[in-house]
């Protein structure tokens, strides 16, 4: 245990010069992305046609992009919050009242779009608020604390509309949905700097290392002096607010309010997404680029179905098996039951299969 | 034949030998005392041979066989695989904290997963009759369909025992039974236990109230570091003989004293102290405890396990804020209200439970050693990256911190190495009061002589350092002053030639 | 002498049963002041048979919650019994009593799959149910997009079937077995091991490890059966819809959740009610009658109410829980 060895000592000298800007953890997520571009090349080559009209890039890839944008959105605030230990269950929900208070105050006359888009942000602000007190403060679990606004967060948002779906004529918000910019789709540009922004918060200040620190061990976090409930309320709130830019990007795009079905169902694709970018619900470690590719896997694999020809009936099906070997992929166990399958196949190995399977 | 026979057993966890071919065994009838200090591989022992743990697999190249043997049969590992199956053959325990369910009634707790049925389901009336008459036995009068949570620690740690004397058939193991017990309580338990004993029953009693063992124990085992120290008959025991047992004689080398520096020696002035703390209670876990500590003094706690050491260490750090007195510190009344407030006054602790207090598992060694440091930067000014590896490669050469790279996430270092990476952790802050709760508990030898020669080092740097410690030789070594406590409360304080490892021992023991 | 008992109150256990129950009937007093018609006993009955496919999956999910875990597929559980049910029936032209043993032992495997992944993988239930959840949706569209009518005489005959009572209420079939499971659930809860299981693992699982409580078969076992339930819940909604189809009961979980939790059972398992849960149920009803007979509210209330309900509970529970808390380590 206290050998300094001269084959320890020349490893360490040689990670020096190594630094960690590439997460293991990318690795599983992108071989899992790069089959399914894979499966598309053999079956679908049209899947990579990309063309140019009017200045903007057309084509399945960016359609991929585009329509992963609001998940990927609450996927970065999930992420955050999957790593301090938590969960939100409320973010489709705050995205629905986002989208409503930005059309009521278009319609009720507000033209100023910062004013507008503002206001959709503020309202997401305070639903991570109060996700944020009752995880920080009162130290409530938080599947049942996002709860309450995942039930009542519709209900509001259709009070907001007075049971309409509410439809505006405003090119400028629009534009936030449909248009372009940099021969993008204009969602995509406002995702990539939204994750940069996010990304040097958390990687150029030390606020990534204390959520990670927080989610690893929570009591030695406390013992360290760090604030343990301003982290977790910090986490909401930025979850928040990132899932009413979402919920502006969706209402936008069809340019109408409709409570009840803008994000639907869209936080448990966005939980779906961190699991696939191999984040532990447990908490601890995460990777904004692995979950946004984990979000790219859902969408390519949704879009990989219908170019494919199966009928879209088995959407589902496929996302299930898809997730459930990804879990068991993640699980210790099945990793362990694989390699003495594996082992048992290698007649060189036999004479340790025994032991492994003493082991089970 | 011994009822419970144990051969050769040891435990590894990652980093740590937790057991090292540890031999045991018990006899129907008697009452065979575990004794160790904190670390020393009780509570695994305990944990082995109740099936919570599995013994580390037989090494088939050295050809030593490692065995439980139980009323002569030896126990398959299906037999050990789950505690469930454990108690199905007769062994039941009361582990150190209280394992029942405080949310169910006592009634439930007392018989749950066994029991008695009426037409199939369930009959309360029987299981309510009959706790109510076991716990009698006990002195207990109490409304059994009430939850556990309603009563207070000690009736439940009488419940728990109450249900394996209840249950167990042959083989009945205490651990730490009598730790929130008055003396009444005990007495009773001890005419149970007793009772009992006369009845055949083999019973394991684990304590650190030393009186107690010599009151029931027949044998007496004891542990140190994961080691058998050796099996006694408690009549044939001194005392004195079991407290050097089990604290142990290893690291001779440190047992001289150095001799004081005469620099530090003359500024004992009081107004010139670092830390005063005046009549500072918590609740019934600390009571009036008074102490100055001048500039750069080393004040040794003594004491054995659960004398308020850890308590006095967290109450300085605002983990539990002290209820009443006044801690001065630098010359300023201070009521830090939580652990960062102590950390921005330059305080540090390094904590005893190193695993769930200490280290932060899953990140990496450089990160752990920067955490403390940036938390006192703030979270918006992180250290650079080249700053930060910098300092964590200094610290791995500078405390021989043994890792292939400072990237290595932490847990996967030897207990020894993760203590390195928390004590260069507190001084990569560069305090001004320095408190090692516990600093050597469970790590091996080298490392422990390392981390001792560090600790005087930082000493004769001039910090000031508070240190709680098993290990008397090692305060002896480097102590200006040692307090000794005992149930909370601080017993005697040694200084200068005063202290000696018998001094010490004598106020330990001294009950 | 050790006579240390804290407490005097009554048995804290039940305050928010109590205080669930005591809503219930402060709604309902209410709604029978304000509106006439709403205190009668054929509001009542309508609750019973309009949440009878509810109340059965909320038992289901009481006791996963007990268990300390949560079930997200319920819902889509049961959208796949009723579609599965429909096309046995109408396709193959199975006899319902057949039919019915089959679709429950179906829901009985794949909720004990469920509970392999998470006790033996050491999977999040969360994750694995929701995986659960989009299994059994895509399995049911699979089977078939369109919904599916029941025609069978069976099936009128038992939707048929009631008993009068006074004041012009009609008891269904499904109401009373609804009744008669809601007690056998009780009883399960009460008086078995099973039941005495599901409580420790939900407590602690640790100590109930080393109590020597199975906690394998009991984790198992309680998917199994939330399972299982749900399947039964989608029998009984295809006597409600005479239909099957593979988009029905979307968010019928989070129902279910709530109502566990109106009810006055911890999310974190250990405490809680069956019959609570019933009562919760009886209140979402209840809002939803309320304000059907206003007509002037609007049917999103609905949701705020009830999130607010749950706010309002998760407090309570926090404010006797942090007692609880206090009791359990006093230094």
């Amino acid at each position: 245990m206290h050998n300094t060895s001269p084959e320890t000592e020349i490893r360490a000298e040689k990670s020096e010069a190594r630094l960690p800007i590439f997460p293991r953890r990318l690795l599983w997520p992108l071989v899992a992305l790069s089959l399914l571009f894979l499966v598309n090349l053999l079956i679908s080559p049209e899947f990579f046609h990309l063309e140019v009209k009017d200045g903007r890039l057309y084509g399945s890839l960016i359609d991929v992009l585009n329509r992963s944008v609001p998940v990927a959105f609450l996927t970065i605030g999930m992420s955050l919050i999957i790593a301090t230990g938590g969960i939100d269950l409320s973010v489709g929900a705050v995205m629905a009242i986002a989208g409503a208070v930005c059309a009521n105050l278009m319609v009720g006359g507000v033209d100023n779009l910062f004013i507008v888009v503002g206001g959709g942000l503020c309202a997401g602000l305070v639903a991570g608020a109060v996700n944020g007190g009752l995880v920080g403060y009162f130290k409530i679990q938080p599947i049942v604390a996002t709860l309450v606004f995942m039930v009542a967060g519709r209900g509001i948002a259709q009070l907001i509309n007075g049971g309409q779906i509410v439809t505006f004529q405003n090119a400028n918000f629009a534009f936030i949905g449909v248009g372009s910019a940099f021969g993008l789709p204009f969602p995509v540009v406002l995702l990539v700097g939204v994750l940069l922004c996010v990304h040097l918060l958390m990687r150029k200040t030390a606020l990534g290392l204390f959520i990670e620190a927080v989610g690893c061990n929570p009591k030695a976090s406390y013992y360290l002096g760090i604030n343990v409930a301003v982290i977790k309320f910090f986490v909401y709130c930025l979850a928040g607010v990132l899932a009413a830019m979402a919920g502006i990007v969706a209402t936008a795009d069809i340019q109408g309010a409709d409570a009840n079905n803008i994000g639907l169902w869209l936080e448990l694709d966005a939980i779906l997404a961190v699991v696939i970018g191999g984040a532990s619900l447990l908490g601890g470690r995460f990777s904004l680029a692995a979950s946004i590719v984990g979000v790219l896997i859902i969408q390519a694999l949704s879009t990989t179905i219908i170019l494919s020809g199966i009928e879209p009936k088995f959407n589902l099906l496929i996302k299930a098996s898809v997730v459930i070997l990804v879990l068991l992929l993640q699980s210790e166990r099945f990793q362990t039951q694989i390699k003495t399958l594996f082992a048992m196949c290698d007649p060189r190995d036999r004479h340790n299969v025994g032991r492994e399977l003493d082991g089970l | 034949m011994p009822l419970l026979e144990l051969d050769n057993i040891s435990k590894t966890f990652p980093g740590v030998c937790a057991l090292d071919g540890i031999s045991f065994d018990v006899h129907s009838g008697e009452v065979h005392a575990l004794l160790g200090e904190n670390g020393a591989g009780k509570s695994t022992l305990v944990k082995v041979m109740t099936g919570v743990y599995a013994r580390d697999s037989d090494k088939s190249n050295e050809g030593e066989k490692s065995t439980i043997k139980f009323c002569g049969q030896e126990l398959s590992v299906l037999e050990l695989a789950s505690p469930a199956n454990v108690q199905k053959l007769g062994i039941s325990t009361v582990y150190q904290e209280v394992n029942l369910l405080p949310s169910l009634s006592v009634a439930q707790n007392i018989f749950l997963g066994r029991e008695p049925k009426k037409f199939g389901l369930i009959d309360w009336k029987t299981v309510r009759k009959n706790s109510q008459i076991l716990l009698q036995r006990f002195n207990l009068n109490i409304d059994v369909t009430r939850p556990l949570a309603d009563f207070s620690v000690a009736v439940q740690q009488l419940i728990a025992i109450a249900r394996s004397v209840d249950m167990s058939a042959k083989l009945l193991i205490l651990d730490e039974p009598t730790a929130s017990l008055d003396t009444k309580e005990v007495e009773t338990l001890f005419r149970i236990l007793s009772q009992l004993k006369s009845e055949g029953l083999g019973i394991v009693f684990i304590t650190h109230f030393l009186d107690q063992v010599y009151e029931i124990s027949d044998r007496i085992t004891v542990l140190r570091n994961g080691r058998k120290v050796g099996c006694f008959k408690t009549s044939d025991l001194p005392r004195t003989t079991l407290i050097q047992h089990m604290l142990g004689k290893e690291l001779q080398e440190l047992a001289q004293r150095e001799k004081p520096d005469p620099l530090k020696q003359g500024v004992e002035d009081l107004r010139d102290a670092h830390l005063r703390l005046k009549n500072v209670s918590v609740g019934s876990t600390l009571t009036n405890i008074n102490l100055d500590v001048p500039h750069g003094q080393a004040v040794g706690f003594a004491g054995l396990l659960g004398s308020g050491r850890t308590e006095v260490c967290e109450t300085i750090f605002a983990i539990t804020p002290h209820q009443s007195g006044t801690m001065v510190y630098n010359g300023k009344v201070c009521k830090f209200k939580n652990p960062g407030q102590a950390i921005a006054a330059s305080i540090a602790l390094c904590p005893e439970n190193r695993k769930s207090e200490g280290i932060i598992g899953e990140l990496s060694v450089r990160e752990n050693i920067i955490l403390a440091t940036q938390v006192r930067e703030g979270w918006w000014r992180s250290i650079r990256k080249h700053k930060q590896q910098s300092l964590s490669k200094q610290a791995i050469q500078e405390f021989g911190i043994v890792t292939p790279d400072a990237e290595k996430p932490i847990n996967q270092l030897s207990g020894g190495n993760q203590q390195k990476v928390v004590l260069a952790r507190w001084l990569a802050t560069q305090p001004k009061l320095l408190m090692l709760d516990e600093p050597t508990r469970g790590i091996d030898i080298g490392a422990h002589v390392e981390i001792t020669k560090l600790i005087k080092k930082v000493c004769a740097e001039g910090m000031t350092v508070l240190v709680t410690s098993s290990e008397i030789e090692e305060l002896v070594a480097f102590s200006d002053q040692i307090v000794v406590m005992r149930e909370g409360k601080q017993v005697a304080e040694l200084s200068g030639n005063d202290i000696s490892e018998a001094n010490i021992l004598a106020e330990i023991t001294n009950a | 002498m050790a006579f240390r008992t804290f407490n005097i109150l009554p048995n804290k256990r039940y305050m928010p049963l109590v205080v669930t129950t005591a809503l219930f009937f402060l709604l309902f007093g209410i709604g029978s002041i304000q509106f006439e018609g709403f205190g009668s006993t054929r509001v009542i009955a309508n609750l019973l048979t309009d949440n009878a496919f509810l109340m059965v999956t909320a038992i289901g999910m009481t006791f996963v919650i007990l268990a300390g875990g949560i079930d997200l597929s319920v819902g889509a559980v049961i959208a796949l019994t009723g579609v599965i049910c429909s096309v046995l029936i109408q396709h193959y032209h199975w006899h319902p009593l057949l039919v019915f043993p089959v679709v429950v032992l179906l829901g009985l495997i794949f909720g004990a799959a469920m509970g392999v992944l998470i006790h033996y993988y050491k999977l999040q239930p969360f994750i694995v149910t929701l995986a659960g959840m989009f299994l059994a949706r895509g399995l049911a569209t699979t089977i078939s997009e369109e919904s599916i009518a029941i025609n069978h005489k069976f099936y009128s005959r038992i939707a048929e079937f009631g008993v009068n009572l006074p004041g012009n209420a009609w008891v269904g079939a499904s109401t009373i077995f609804v009744l008669i499971l809601l007690g056998l659930a009780i009883l399960v809860a009460h008086y078995t091991r099973f039941g005495g299981s599901i409580y420790a693992l939900g407590d602690d699982a640790q100590s109930a490890e080393l109590m020597g409580v199975p906690i394998a078969k009991t984790t198992i076992g309680v998917y199994a059966m939330s399972s299982g339930l749900a399947a039964i819940a989608g029998i009984v909604f295809s006597f409600y819809t005479f239909s099957g189809y593979s988009l029905a009961a979307i968010g019928v979980e989070l129902d279910a959740i709530a109502a566990v939790v109106i009810g006055g059972t911890l999310l974190s398992g250990g405490v809680g009610y069956v019959f609570g849960t019933m009562i919760g149920v009886m209140i979402m009803g209840l809002i939803q009658t309320y304000i059907s007979f206003d007509g002037t509210l609007n049917s999103w209330w609905t949701k705020i109410v009830i999130g607010v309900l749950l706010l309002l509970f998760i407090g309570l529970q926090k404010f006797l829980g942090s007692e609880v808390l206090f009791k359990r380590s006093p230094s």
